[in-house]
């Protein structure tokens, strides 16, 4: 096994996600069977090889810095799950 | 039957004022409330908007002031695409409510010609499929046998484009996600060059990979709609600097001379008729005085394992962000923050996005960085240089798109491994950056659709498409029955 049902609850964790019993299950055989295959990468010759970054050239791109528009309140709080005073809601944080 | 027309002839028409924008408006929102239902093609539907945008269209050409051509022409934009004010959902209970305040750049363009939106289209969620399965809001169906799938994650903007309920689309493919469904629906699909059309409003899967592209019936209004949107962009840093210099009006289905190289590599472990349909036109090209080339892409069995480690990687970065504070949604159950974060994700993502996110930052965690996530950027590189010595013997490939036509659906559902590997022949062309299309070859004995993939180098699109205009033009009726 690369990865058992405590590796992907460890990692679920990690990427903060509650996973059902199910799907704990579920995800731990059909990950182990993705990761055993991806380890195909291991045959590949690349001791001289860089870790490829950006494929065509690019250029670091600067702007002014100058005042823009930006969004207003109203049209934040339009998708907002919780928004009050300008603020988005959430749960007490500090006792 | 306007509906019926594509870009170009729906542009004559207006331009002769032969018809009008709410015409055509009208003529497409009837055929989408006649066949939609059996397809699910749209998430969302723009029927009174697309008809009082339509009224504002015919004013415009009315008093001279149109703003192009196309002014007036309704199409059809992916649900990952932001459109300012119309519902963005990426198909997922996440976004169900997320209206955009801002747009993507490839939609401005389009709106600064006066084109009009007739609805967003369904997909995979967060683009994460190879079936239009994974959609929160149902499968798409194929609009050729409505027990397959129509392809993923731009389902249903291929299907729409198919079965007549947009004359063009927009679709994003970050492994193939324009091309297989262009293919298993019988339509044109191209993915440009990376940094050729902005990602600015694109909502992020693997930001490395992910490009917008089009759908069309016909490879010039593909090609047309995708000279609208590409340009360089400020606001996404990794867009190109330079002209947009391919041409529409180029196109003339002349290939004599172009060098054609064909990777046996492509041509394995595919389906007889597929591989047939394709030799054939390949002998079609060398009649027709194309030169043909056998070449080998020698890394092309490890483009899955490279793609699946870098695509999950990045999305599970990307995804981060859905956190149910500020926008999406939020669990009604938690009681402190952390249970927010938890319960909101576990309960706004599906499934597959959930696997993927698991796999990404299991491949990121310390201790396996390097054997997984960094040694498949060192495999990018291979397949890029692949593809690098290809390309300076030939100036375009072709191969098969798709391993099979379409399948059924449920056939793959409960098998992700399975179903990433139906991805093998579309996601090298992600991972070198370079331009490549699906254009539809003719069908199988089932009737079902078959596509031909042509790759070019960076910046070739006019190249690639001439090429998918002479087969065009030398293909049977690809057209649905209803």
């Amino acid at each position: 096994m690369r990865i058992d049902e405590n590796q992907v609850l460890k990692v679920s964790k990690l990427a903060r996600l509650e996973l059902s019993q199910e799907d704990k299950m579920e995800f731990s055989t059909q990950l182990n069977d993705i990761i055993e295959y991806v380890e195909k990468i291991n045959e590949l010759p690349t001791d001289s090889v860089s870790p490829a970054d950006h494929i065509v050239d690019l250029k670091n791109v600067v702007r002014e810095d100058a005042v823009g528009k930006s969004l207003g309140f109203d049209e934040i709080e339009l998708n907002a799950p919780s928004f009050e005073n300008s603020h988005f809601v959430v749960p007490k944080i500090i006792e | 039957m306007l509906y019926k027309k594509s870009l170009l002839e729906l542009s004559e028409l207006l331009e002769k004022k032969e018809v009008t924008s709410v015409e055509i408006a009208e003529s497409l929102i009837k055929r989408i409330n006649d066949s939609d239902n059996n397809i699910n093609s749209y998430i969302t539907k723009c029927g009174d908007e697309l008809i009082s945008a339509a009224r504002e269209s015919d004013a415009r050409r009315s008093s001279g002031k149109q703003l192009s051509e196309f002014d007036g022409i309704p199409v059809a934009v992916k649900d990952n695409i932001n459109t300012r004010g119309i519902r963005t959902t990426c198909a997922s209970k996440m976004l169900e409510n997320f209206i955009p305040p801002f747009s993507a750049t490839s939609f401005e363009k389009l709106q600064a010609k006066g084109i009009l939106l007739c609805g967003k289209t369904n997909m995979d969620e967060f683009a994460m499929g190879s079936s239009t399965e994974n959609s929160y809001f149902g499968p798409t169906l194929n609009p050729h046998d409505t027990e397959r799938v129509p392809g993923g994650s731009s389902g249903g903007s291929a299907a729409s484009v198919a079965s007549f309920m947009a004359p063009v689309s927009l679709g994003s493919d970050t492994g193939g996600s324009i091309r297989q469904p262009a293919a298993f629906c019988g339509v044109v699909g191209i993915k440009p060059t990376y940094g050729r059309v902005s990602r600015y409003g694109l909502v992020a899967f693997a930001s490395s990979l992910d490009q917008i592209g089009t759908f069309g019936r016909t490879v010039k209004d593909t090609s047309k709609t995708l000279e609208i949107i590409s340009g360089y962009d400020r606001k996404d840093s990794t867009s190109i600097n330079m002209e947009v210099d391919f041409k529409t009006e180029n196109l003339n289905g002349d290939i004599k001379g172009t060098v054609i190289g064909v990777p046996e590599e492509y041509f394995q472990g595919i389906s007889g008729e597929i591989k047939d349909k394709i030799e054939g036109k390949i002998r079609d090209l060398e009649g027709a005085g194309a030169v043909i080339k056998p070449i080998s892409l020698k890394f092309t069995e490890y483009a899955i394992p490279i793609y699946y480690l870098i695509a999950t990687a990045e999305a599970s970065s990307n995804l981060a962000r859905y956190d149910g504070v500020r926008y999406g949604y939020r669990s009604p159950s938690s009681t402190d923050l952390s249970s927010l974060y938890n319960k909101s994700r576990s309960e706004g993502f599906g499934k597959e996005v959930k696997r993927r996110i698991i796999l990404g930052t299991y491949s990121l965690s310390s201790g396996y960085y390097d054997a997984y996530y960094l040694k498949a950027l060192k495999g990018r590189t291979l397949i890029i240089e692949d593809f690098r010595k290809a390309f300076s013997e030939v100036d375009a490939i072709i191969t098969p798109v798709t391993t099979t036509t379409a399948f059924k659906l449920g056939e793959m559902i409960s098998d992700p491994l399975q179903m990433y590997m139906s991805d093998i022949l579309t996601i090298s062309a992600n991972l070198a950056g370079i331009p490549a299309l699906s254009v539809p070859a003719g069908k199988d004995s089932a009737g079902l659709p078959i596509g031909l993939q042509i790759m070019g180098n960076h910046f070739q699109e006019e190249k690639i498409l001439n090429i998918a205009e002479y087969i065009e033009r030398n293909c049977e009726d690809m057209s649905v029955s209803f």
